[in-house]
């Protein structure tokens, strides 16, 4: 179990890593890691392995927003089934229920301002058992998933400490 | 003027580094290499720590301590060595706040040490000890431990070097630059060789945090009867990546810690302010502080170590601090020779054995305090190399 959770956050880490390496890490059978790795997937605990982009570097930056919305719980379903008919829009990265002054929270990325007041304004506010919706633009991200975006990574230490 | 001829004996006896060619190179190339030649952690100091010496600056804390430092962290030094080692000191008369382990060792020294007293030093070992010996007056007497012992110093060994002059043993376990680290029964055969002879140990703990299963640090000032004889340097450099705080600390007995107070009141008067204040930030969450940068080095240190031995660098198992410490005899250079070379032809920094004494002949420290994508790309050029220069 101990060894099922380092390695989920190495590979959260670094989804780079092979086995190989993994194993070397863990001090486990190369064959051990293969598999508790094999069955993350299958499990689907291990949903894919991306990239951590900062965006706004890139000539493409897309914009980002945090929408609080607000719902009517749906008799024998919860809000299972409304979040669903957020979620499944391609424009959402991530939705969650939350606890709090609001129910979902849904973060949407899409190409512009404009776009994303758009989508929210046809795709969820209309909804039936939406209540309200309230949107945030995010400005600037300083950090992500445990990775600081303006953090530099030079190593100012001395050439050599004996 | 000749000014040579005003340099002290003291002064003039301590020797050159061994490695001061590899030095300069090092230092020319800075930047443009990959160094795993760093004997100090490369992560930052912990968030919550870096904070409190940042508030005890806006509260306008900049004033001198009192001369053994603050009650606060001294205490708090007491209950991290009762909770850790079971030893127990008295906060007001058995510990100083120092500048750094390096200050503790050199008034340790300084405070037990006559000219001609012999000063017992298993090498290899971190750089200051000698120097230290030699600037009291001291006499060193050298042991050299053995890569098949796994470094550790042998109850034989140690036999063979005591004289009726003996009158200290420096012991640097978990060991700068091998990794060695001690087992309790292996102190306590150091232990059985001294028991009736009046001989002191000044016991250099900075790595006791750092060490990796199934080893644990056992303090020496821990085995029966030890306490009264030994004088024990701890640390946060290492531990808790706070070397540019400069703060150590030295317990032991109180007549030792008096007489070392005195010479710490006039070099030194106090240990910086803010790194004490930080410092009692760090006892304070010790475990969550070190517990993931010690997770994180534990796997470098698998990586670095099998890496070695795939490519035939034979590497006994280091359990504790952030060395590995390969032997390089395969290729048929000396350890000088094996690093400019590696330091020229592949852009990446270690440092030979000889560094730590002369038995190191033979070896090089590779530090591990550095990132894994670094460690993993001067793994790959060190095969490269070694395949290029081992004898067909
Ligand atoms: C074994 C050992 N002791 C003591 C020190 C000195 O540490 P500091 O003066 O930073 O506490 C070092 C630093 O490299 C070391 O490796």
């Amino acid at each position: 179990m101990k060894n099922i959770e380092e390695i989920l956050s190495l590979l959260e880490k670094n989804a780079k890593l092979t086995a190989a390496e993994i194993a070397v890490m863990t001090d486990s059978p190369i064959a051990e890691v293969e598999k508790i790795i094999a069955d993350l997937e299958a499990q689907h605990i291990i949903l894919g392995y991306g990239a951590l982009v900062n965006w706004e570097k890139t000539t493409a930056s897309p914009v980002t927003a945090l929408i609080e919305v607000r719902v009517t719980p749906q008799r024998g379903q919860g809000f299972d089934n409304i979040a669903q008919r957020i979620y499944r829009h391609s424009q959402v990265q991530s939705c969650y229920l939350m606890s709090g002054g609001f129910d979902l929270m849904v973060i949407i990325e899409d190409k512009s301002l404009k776009e994303v007041a758009m989508f929210v304004s046809e795709k969820i506010a209309p909804l039936e058992s939406v209540i309200s919706t309230q949107t945030h633009f995010i400005l600037k991200k300083y950090k992500m998933n445990g990775t600081e975006f303006a953090s530099k990574d030079e190593d100012n230490r001395e050439a050599i400490v004996l | 003027m000749n000014l040579e001829s005003f340099l002290s004996e003291r002064a003039k006896a301590i020797p050159p580094s061994a490695i001061r060619r590899f030095f300069d190179m090092a230092n020319e190339l800075k930047g443009q290499v990959i160094s795993l030649s760093i004997g100090e952690p490369d992560f930052v100091t912990p968030w919550g720590i870096r904070e409190a010496g940042i508030f005890s600056l806006e509260q306008g804390n900049t004033h001198y301590s009192p001369n053994q430092g603050f009650i606060e962290l001294r205490e708090a030094i007491t209950v991290y060595l009762k909770k850790r080692f079971k030893l127990s000191y008295q906060p007001k008369s058995e510990v100083i706040v120092t500048v750094g382990g390096s200050e503790a060792i050199d008034i340790a020294v300084r405070a037990v040490l006559n000219p001609g007293d012999e000063v017992i030093i298993p090498e290899p070992c971190f750089v200051a000890y000698k120097s230290c010996v030699l600037m009291s007056g001291g006499v060193p007497v050298t042991i050299a431990t053995r890569a098949e012992d796994n470094f550790v110093l042998l109850p034989e060994q140690l036999k063979a070097a005591i004289t009726p002059k003996t009158k200290l043993i420096m012991l640097g376990y978990p060991n700068n630059p091998t990794g060695a680290v001690m087992s309790r029964e292996q102190l306590q055969a150091v232990v059985d060789v001294i028991k009736d002879l009046p001989i002191l140990v000044m016991s250099d703990e900075l790595y006791g945090e750092l060490t990796y299963e199934p080893a644990d640090h056992c303090s020496i000032a821990e085995l029966d009867g030890m306490i009264d004889r030994t004088i024990l340097i701890g640390g946060f450099s290492k531990a808790f990546a706070m070397t540019g705080w400069r703060i150590g600390y030295v317990c032991g007995p109180d007549t030792l810690l008096a007489a070392m107070n005195k010479i710490h009141q006039y070099i030194i008067m106090s240990s910086p302010t803010t790194a004490q204040e930080a410092a009692i930030e760090a006892l304070r969450h010790s475990h969550d502080h070190v517990e993931p940068m010690r997770q994180e080095y534990n796997r470098r240190r698998r990586f670095v170590v099998h890496a070695c031995n795939e490519m035939g660098l034979a590497c006994f198992e280091p359990l504790g601090a952030f060395y590995a410490f390969p032997n390089i005899s395969i290729t048929g250079l000396s350890s000088n020779e094996f690093c400019e070379r590696f330091l020229q032809e592949e852009k990446v920094a270690i440092v030979p054995g000889t560094a730590f004494g002369e038995c190191g002949e033979g070896f090089v420290r590779i530090s591990y305090a550095s990132s894994m994508d670094n460690i993993r790309e001067a793994m790959v050029r060190l095969k490269r190399f070694v395949e290029r220069n081992r004898p067909k």
